[in-house]
């Protein structure tokens, strides 16, 4: 019998993923995985944070747990506790009950949750992207029935921010359009506006009643500062306005395979934001039915429980730490062996990455004779780093730039 | 907090352009209707009343009424808590459990995992997976429609709309006596023309509970192969219906030894009482393994953009439950155990209602078979059984047979003989 899919041909890898399963197939011992964005300790090792341990371990102790489905909306605490989260305990937008908050598969899933939403119930169906992002983020808008726009936001001359073009492009889009924001530590380049630039962000954005959606996926980790990290959505919350946010644990709290993150969608009044949360399961039945239930219980444990969460905001500090600390690390190496170029904004740049500025021709090199692997735009994930391995990486980057084998 | 002041301060000289215009943007945003299914235990959890009985959702429930974590996954937990790592699995999820869950479906020793002409990946329980092949369906398939059994579980018509696949019915049901209407659902196979997708109960149909015999899933096969069309299981319950998961893929089997390229959605939710953790598998059937390659390949494109990869640690206690021998072991006792109960629940439903005196006939009860019993009564007999009896099940009559109880089948059968008594 022959197949109705003989037709199918083969996707290609995912560009992001599948550095890791290059990296995998690699037999040197030298080698090094700067692809995805998965944190590693100075040994080169996953982390799974203390507290998430603990979390994990009262869980299994208590007897009276059980494995219900979740309700549609997810873990009710968990919900709550991430809105405060992202938001702050004393946002009035929380004490005014006008956030519908979705637990979702973390920030892939809060981002596409709140995509087929928009497309259903909101007037404008254009996403305008900042360019470059996250790979992901066309597909999960596209997928969504939403159309995707880009506008301009890294600079490659200063490899900081274009923020005259970004502006620009801004003021043109269409009133009410969808503009996705990176909270913090912008993927993949590490350029973050200043709070200054945020600020004159926001005053445009509502003067076009452009929809923020802000796509938060390294809370804490940029800065050492949960609060801090969060300046950019707060400023927009408190100006009274509508937006959107998408959450994500993967990074702060390691607990990436989990699929823990959340969506909320902050409303004018409690009783729209009671409707809109109706809708919003109306997207999630049909997709999974209902969230996964580990993940969320861990975060919520962690979250609530006074101990464990200053606990938690110590690790988080300590894992920031250790990338400031391997950015400083490598531009010192680049320094010392007098690489060409300006290397600055390899401590300039905020977050999990680097974009180096070296283009694919140089990174297929790396990888080839260096046995490097990151992603061809250039981004190397500084979490992947340690003290034992910034040499070999500096050697490489000297290397690809001044041609030498 | 240096920052926060600088905050402040900016904010009370801020313009509020943009805010001038107080309106919302989801002023045209409608309050959604309640999930037929789910608003059920909503409302049952807000009831007041001591005698409430939940009979909606199909969550297994031990005799007390109780959910039930099973020996085998709480020693599982154990076994894997400390787990080395919370990395993200690849793509198309875990290859230890999809293999083992492959294994559950197709048979130990299958020529076609050995051949690996299964692409497969880890999905978000059944739903997830049926989702999945729906929207792969769109995708490789664009111009074809999935046929529906008329009852299904109602989420499947969401799944397949939000999949913007079109959708078809075909007989299943039999009001008059509440069993197969087989002569209909042969005649909608014939007619429907070929190469034609269905949506098939692998056991236990849900919502009624009633499956075709052996002799008949077989003619349906030959009917399929005789059309081309292409089927399509949905297997929530294997275990759960007989007791034995090798009988409850017996449909399965019987369309694999004819040759049929099926399709295959498995959910752990309830067989081994996972519901919360969303695990489950897609496979489908391919001409050999380069195809099979480049369909998973595909499904996993179709993954990634709505949520990267699956939740691990469900995929994790599937694992070793299936590949610890003891674990196993315990797991098949367990999930026979939960069938057995339930067998027992319809039997005693039944007696009582014939004890009560009751005109009507009660036999669909205990020939029914897996979490549900479709009692036939009428959506107003359901509403009175709420409101008068504080009794939740959904609209269309079905029981859950596994919220039955020897504490509550008593009152549940003397309510439901008050609500369809002829007066």
């Amino acid at each position: 019998m022959s197949s109705v899919f003989a037709n199918v041909v083969r996707a290609p890898e995912d560009p992001i993923l599948g550095v890791t399963v290059a990296y995998h197939k690699d037999q040197s011992p030298n080698k090094l995985n700067l692809g995805v964005g998965a944190y590693r300790t100075e040994e080169g090792k996953p982390l799974v944070l203390n507290v998430v341990k603990k979390a994990e371990q009262m869980l299994v102790n208590d007897q009276s747990r059980v494995k219900e489905y979740l309700p549609i909306v997810g873990l009710a605490d968990f919900n709550k506790l991430s809105a405060k989260l992202i938001f702050g305990a004393d946002s009035p937008a929380i004490q005014e009950n006008r956030v519908a908050t979705v637990q979702c598969l973390s920030g892939t899933g809060s981002l596409r949750v709140g995509g087929e939403f928009l497309a259903r119930h909101y007037h404008e169906h254009t996403v305008y992207i900042p360019q470059p992002t996250w790979g992901n983020h066309p597909k999960i808008f596209t997928l969504a029935g939403l159309s995707v726009k880009t506008y301009r936001y890294y600079n490659p001359e200063t490899r900081g921010l274009d923020f005259e073009g970004m502006l620009e492009d801004l003021g043109s889009a269409p009133l009410g359009a969808i503009v996705l924001l990176h909270a913090c530590a912008h993927n993949p380049t590490g350029v973050d506006p200043t709070i200054e630039q945020w600020e004159q962000i926001r005053q445009l954005m509502r003067s076009k009643s452009l929809l923020p959606f802000f796509d938060s996926a390294y809370q804490g980790f940029a800065s050492g500062s949960l609060d801090a990290d969060a300046q950019s959505v707060r400023i927009f919350v408190a100006d009274g306005g509508e937006c959107l946010a998408a959450q994500s644990y993967a990074k702060n709290m390691g607990l990436y395979g989990e699929r823990v993150g959340a969506l909320s969608i902050v409303c004018k009044t409690a009783d729209v934001a009671s409707k809109v949360e109706s809708q919003l399961k109306l997207v999630i039945r049909p997709m999974y039915s209902s969230p996964p239930l580990h993940g969320a219980s861990i975060v919520a444990a962690i979250l609530k429980d006074g101990d464990l969460y200053n606990e938690w905001t110590l690790e988080l500090k300590a894992m920031a730490d250790r990338i400031i600390s391997m950015r400083q690390e490598l531009f010192n190496a680049l320094q010392a062996k007098e690489t060409p170029g300006d290397w600055s904004h390899i401590v300039k740049q905020i977050g999990m990455f680097t974009f180096t500025g070296l283009n694919s021709e140089q990174v297929t090199f790396m990888t080839n004779e260096y046995h490097i692997y990151l992603t061809s735009d250039g981004r190397i994930s500084m979490a992947g780093l340690s003290s034992r391995t910034v040499p070999h990486l500096a050697d490489a980057i000297h290397a690809a730039v001044t041609g030498k084998a | 907090m240096a920052l926060r002041s600088v905050i402040s301060r900016r904010l009370t000289k801020m313009s509020w352009c943009g805010t001038r215009s107080v309106s919302t943007w989801w002023r045209n945003v409608e309050p959604a209707p309640k999930d037929p299914i789910l608003g059920v235990t909503e409302a049952f959890l807000a009831d007041p009343s001591p005698d409430k009985v939940n009979v909606g959702v199909g969550a297994y429930r031990d005799d007390n009424g109780k959910p039930v974590v099973l020996e085998c996954v709480r020693e599982a937990e154990r076994r894997i808590a400390g787990n080395l790592n919370m990395e993200y699995l690849p793509m198309g999820g875990s290859v230890d459990m999809i293999d083992k869950t492959l294994k559950l479906a197709y048979g130990e020793n299958s020529d076609l995992i050995k051949g690996k002409r299964i692409a497969a990946v880890q999905a978000l329980s059944g739903t997830g997976a049926c989702r999945v092949f729906a929207e792969f369906q769109k995708r490789f398939s664009p111009d074809s429609q999935i046929y529906i059994p008329v009852p299904t579980w109602s989420n499947h018509h969401n799944i397949w709309r939000d999949a913007h696949v079109p959708q078809r019915t075909f007989h299943y049901y039999h009001p008059e006596t509440k069993g197969l209407d087989f002569a209909s659902l042969m005649d909608d196979v014939k007619n429907a023309p070929s190469g034609s997708f269905f949506l098939l109960h692998a056991c236990a149909h849900n919502p009624t509970g009633v499956d075709p015999t052996e002799e008949q899933w077989k003619e349906i096969s030959y009917q399929f192969k005789v059309k081309g069309h292409f089927a399509f299981f949905d297997m929530a319950y294997q275990g759960f219906a007989s007791g034995d998961p090798e009988k409850d893929a017996k449909s399965i089997r019987i369309f694999l030894e004819d040759g049929h390229l099926i399709g295959c959605s498995q959910s752990y939710a309830k067989n081994m009482g996972l519901y919360g953790q969303r695990v489950g598998c897609l496979s489908l059937v391919c001409e050999d393994e380069k195809q099979a390659v480049a369909v998973k390949s595909q499904l996993q494109q179709i993954g990634r953009p709505m949520y990267s990869n699956p939740p691990v640690h469900g995929a994790l206690l599937v694992s070793t439950i299936l590949g610890e021998p003891d674990l196993k072991e315990l797991w098949l006792k367990e999930v026979k155990g939960m069938a057995d109960r339930i067998i027992g629940m319809r039997t005693s439903l039944r007696e009582n209602l014939e004890n009560l005196g009751s005109p009507l006939s009660w036999e669909h009860i205990t020939n029914q078979i897996g979490m549900f019993c479709y009692s036939g009564m009428t959506p107003e007999q359901v509403d009175r059984l709420t409101n008068d009896f504080h009794i939740y099940m959904t609209r269309n009559g079905r029981i859950s047979m596994a919220g039955v109880t020897t504490g509550n089948v008593g009152y549940l059968a003397n309510a439901i003989h008050e609500v369809t008594k002829p007066t």
